[in-house]
């Protein structure tokens, strides 16, 4: 960092936090907050939304540091998200081990669907069996440099259990709400770590809404709502991750879950740095999202030819996907339309169906949103969107463990008999 | 008639550093805003654009009620009730 960023972020950290502790390096090459509408800066601190027009605030980084950053300097990092470290804003003041999640090569689903190249990036395998312990990792190291001694989130499960847990490891204390009709497997994932969890009377919107006023009220790292710019760019070590393990290169096209939108919004964000800063060749690919029917307003908005999201009232089995008001959808439609992709969305029956045809061909169980990803892929190869014969990635971003409730009405023994090999034979099962 | 008004953190320089401000004799949100920018210029520029429409990334609430399924800037704020004023960019 030049000696006038330098000065720059230290001035900033006792300006805006009057927190100590800070220094300039747990900040990596992050230099300021930018708001994507209007263009307003601000120092580097808590805080999601521009003072002028409410936009999203981002990092901006020293981009002379970025530049200095090789394939070979990535290579010799750590086994984990953190050998990325030099593109987040944050070194890892939190560590559990996040990323380097394997990235599988999807033949049998490739044939069933009549496609040539089909991987699945497989997050579930992370610490908390999702990829927001990639999020979670850049905003806990975040919140502990900036001096907080609470991690917080509003959460529709997957957060939730990260947050509780990385606090857990870094001697935070934990704040996590959540809607009341979560997921049981979810519930019992956060509790178990021991921090405060609070089910709140109300859908995830509700939830959001009530976390974005307490945090206006309690001195806390709210991971998603005031340190949403550091933890947001957590998420673009799943789309570097995806490029390294494919040989230093991108795929043709890639499908995403779309909750917030902003998993979609930052694997672009990532391919665009690797090909700007000449880590992969900067071939065209094509971004496509995938939402649940009952809760699709990105997709509604996608199909009517909308640049504005109109929030609606969730009612789905994938919960974690089921953000009604989604920060992050003007941006999401802004890539997929920019790469020349398509969103689409999915029945409660096809998710399902989703997870089974994931399960049986390729011995991957994800949650109901891969369950999503997965009939999503399916329905927009039928539609002619997708190109079955160009390389495809598909994420999953979370465990079907988790929920466990969506497919045990169809996930049940073939046959319950006595223990006799006479019973066997009569039930017909060899 | 009173209604309490919500200010974000992040419009606190504007309200003097308060987190509510009574609001008095406004029956929609669009008279509360009208109100509010008397006692407080600013506020109504930040919340509505240039067209006087409720900005991209600010959402409010009337009580429990997010306007965009209500009224819009014609949702009556009866007495009694809070109006909360809330920046979108949050979650997921």
């Amino acid at each position: 960092m030049s000696p006038k960023g330098l000065a720059f972020a230290m001035t900033s950290l006792l300006d805006q936090t009057g927190r100590h502790g800070a220094t300039t390096s747990s900040f990596g090459a992050a230099i300021n907050l930018t708001c994507r509408e209007c263009g307003a800066t601000y120092d580097l601190g808590p805080g999601n939304a521009c003072e002028q027009c409410f936009g999203p605030l981002e990092i901006g980084y020293d981009e002379s540091l970025l530049a200095t950053v090789t394939r070979e300097s990535i290579e010799a990092g750590p086994r984990t998200m953190w050998r990325y470290g030099e593109l987040l804003p944050a070194t890892p003041l939190v560590d559990l081990q996040v990323g380097c999640t394997r990235l599988h090569r999807a033949d049998n689903l490739a044939r069933e669907l009549g496609m040539k190249t089909l991987w699945v990036k497989d997050d579930s395998g992370n610490p908390t069996h999702s990829f927001k312990d990639r999020v979670v990792a850049v905003a806990a190291s975040a919140a502990k440099a900036l001096g907080f001694s609470v991690l917080s989130c509003a959460s529709t499960g997957n957060l939730a259990n990260a947050v509780a847990a990385a606090a857990a490891r870094a001697g935070l204390r934990s704040v996590v709400f959540i809607p009341h009709d979560l997921e049981a497997g979810k519930v019992v994932t956060t509790a178990v770590y021991g921090g405060t969890l609070v089910a709140v009377d109300g859908n995830y919107d509700d939830v959001n809404r009530l976390c974005a006023e307490v945090a206006g009220e309690q001195p806390w790292a709210f991971v998603n709502v005031n340190v949403r710019p550091f933890y947001a760019e957590g998420s673009k070590t799943l789309g570097y991750e995806v490029a390294e393990q494919l040989g230093w290169r991108l795929p043709d096209q890639v499908v995403v879950p779309i909750a917030s939108g902003a998993l979609l919004t930052k694997v672009d964000k990532a391919w665009r740095e690797f090909s700007r800063l000449g880590l992969v060749e900067a071939a065209p690919y094509k971004v496509f999202g995938a939402q649940a029917t009952g809760c699709s307003p990105v997709s509604a908005a996608f199909a009517a030819g909308h640049d504005v999201v109109q929030p609606v009232r969730p009612s789905t089995i994938a919960k974690s996907l089921a953000i009604g008001n989604p920060a992050d959808g003007p941006y999401a439609l802004d890539v997929v339309r920019r790469t020349g992709g398509a969103i689409a969305d999915v029945s409660d029956a096809e998710i399902v169906e989703g997870i089974q045809l994931l399960a049986r061909t390729e011995g991957v169980f994800a949650e109901t949103a891969g369950g999503v990803t997965v009939a999503t892929l399916r329905k927009l190869l039928a539609d002619g969107a997708l190109d079955p014969a160009a390389e495809t990635v598909i994420l999953n971003t979370g465990d079907g463990l988790k929920t466990l409730d969506a497919v045990a009405p169809v996930a049940r023994p073939t046959a319950t008999i006595r223990p006799s090999l006479e019973a066997f034979r009569e039930a017909g099962l060899a | 008639m009173s209604v309490t008004l919500r200010v974000p953190t992040i419009l606190r320089g504007l309200s003097g550093e308060a987190a509510e401000v009574p609001v008095e004799g406004a029956a929609t949100l669009a008279e509360l805003l009208d109100k509010v920018e008397a006692e407080h210029p600013g506020i109504r520029a930040r919340v509505l654009d240039d067209d006087s429409k409720l900005r991209r990334f600010v959402n409010v609430y009337v009580g429990e009620d997010d306007v965009r399924f209500a009224g819009g800037l014609e949702t009556p704020t009866p007495d009694g009730v809070t109006v909360s004023i809330i920046p979108a960019v949050a979650g997921g």
